[in-house]
């Protein structure tokens, strides 16, 4: 395994329905901390979650296309309600305490602070 | 045909669910014939469509994209539907490490037939929490009618 992966994905435990996606994510680091983006189309903010337990972070929301009355299907390569969920485990030198998170046009960002010690520092040699 | 007389009303929901399993299979070697421009599993926008009497409706889910930069055009019953989603991962350096980059980027375009009575005049679209609705009505005189019996 990488020695770099900070970010690493958990194995779902729990049972999950047939139609649970996994939703594509990217992860980037920087020295301050990651960031994490995933496509969760049609979620709205107020059934989406985002926990923190631990060292497991979860996202987890049901998104439902605004299908009318009396539609019959043509075509599917998404079924109209949808449920997303992917965990990932945190590791100690990220702080699960200040996850910003922000859903905008069905892509979640979240922001994932290191702790103050685990950011780099420069170290000075000294000459002596 | 006979199958929707013995479906319970306003089970939509399930039915669409029943579609896309069957679909799957479909894209997975056996099945029946799907249209030639269905291009199946992992394209971008994923797409879902729904017929009513009086429209087409088409979804396609495309987050993050500026509604401004979506191109919905239809020509001779043929809806395009393209665009371009930017990557915003940044390059890797030094100081940057990506460890995971799925989601898509670049530029998309998908193309739905539509049935011979959508009224090209007529057709609306709305982006909502990145989900791309388009609903094309059908021509008055392919609405179905009730004729009363004189």
């Amino acid at each position: 395994m990488n020695e770099k992966q900070e970010l690493t994905e958990r194995e779902e435990t729990k049972p999950v329905p047939a139609t649970a996606v996994r939703p594509p994510v990217d992860v980037v680091e920087d020295e301050s901390g990651i960031t994490l983006s995933a496509d969760l189309p049609g979620l709205a903010k107020d059934r989406l979650q985002v926990r923190v337990d631990g060292d497991t972070l979860m996202v987890e929301g049901e998104a439902s296309l605004d299908v009318p009355a009396g539609t019959e299907p043509v075509y599917a390569e998404v079924p109209p309600l949808i449920v997303y969920r992917r965990s990932f485990t945190l590791s100690r030198e990220l702080d699960g305490t200040k996850v910003g998170a922000s859903l905008k046009d069905g892509v979640l960002t979240l922001r994932i602070p290191k702790t103050e010690a685990a950011k780099p520092r420069r170290i000075d040699v000294n000459v002596g | 045909m006979y199958e929707s007389l013995l479906r319970f009303p306003g089970d939509i929901l399930g039915e669409f669910e029943r579609l896309q399993r069957e679909m799957e299979q479909v894209f997975g070697g056996v099945g029946r014939p799907v249209s030639i421009r269905a291009l199946g599993r992992g394209a971008f926008p994923a797409i879902t469509i729904g017929n009513r009497p009086d429209a087409i409706e088409v979804w396609a889910l495309a987050p993050g994209i500026d509604p401004s930069k979506l191109e919905i055009s239809i020509d001779r019953g043929l809806l395009t539907i393209a665009g371009e989603r930017s990557a915003d991962v940044p390059a890797e350096t030094d100081k940057v490490n990506v460890y995971a980059k799925e989601r898509f980027a670049g530029v998309f375009k998908r193309v739905i037939s539509l049935p011979e009575d959508a009224d090209p005049a007529r057709v609306a679209a709305q982006y909502r929490d990145g989900v791309l609705r388009v609903t094309a009505n059908r021509r008055e005189e392919a609405k179905p009618r009730r004729i009363e019996v004189q």
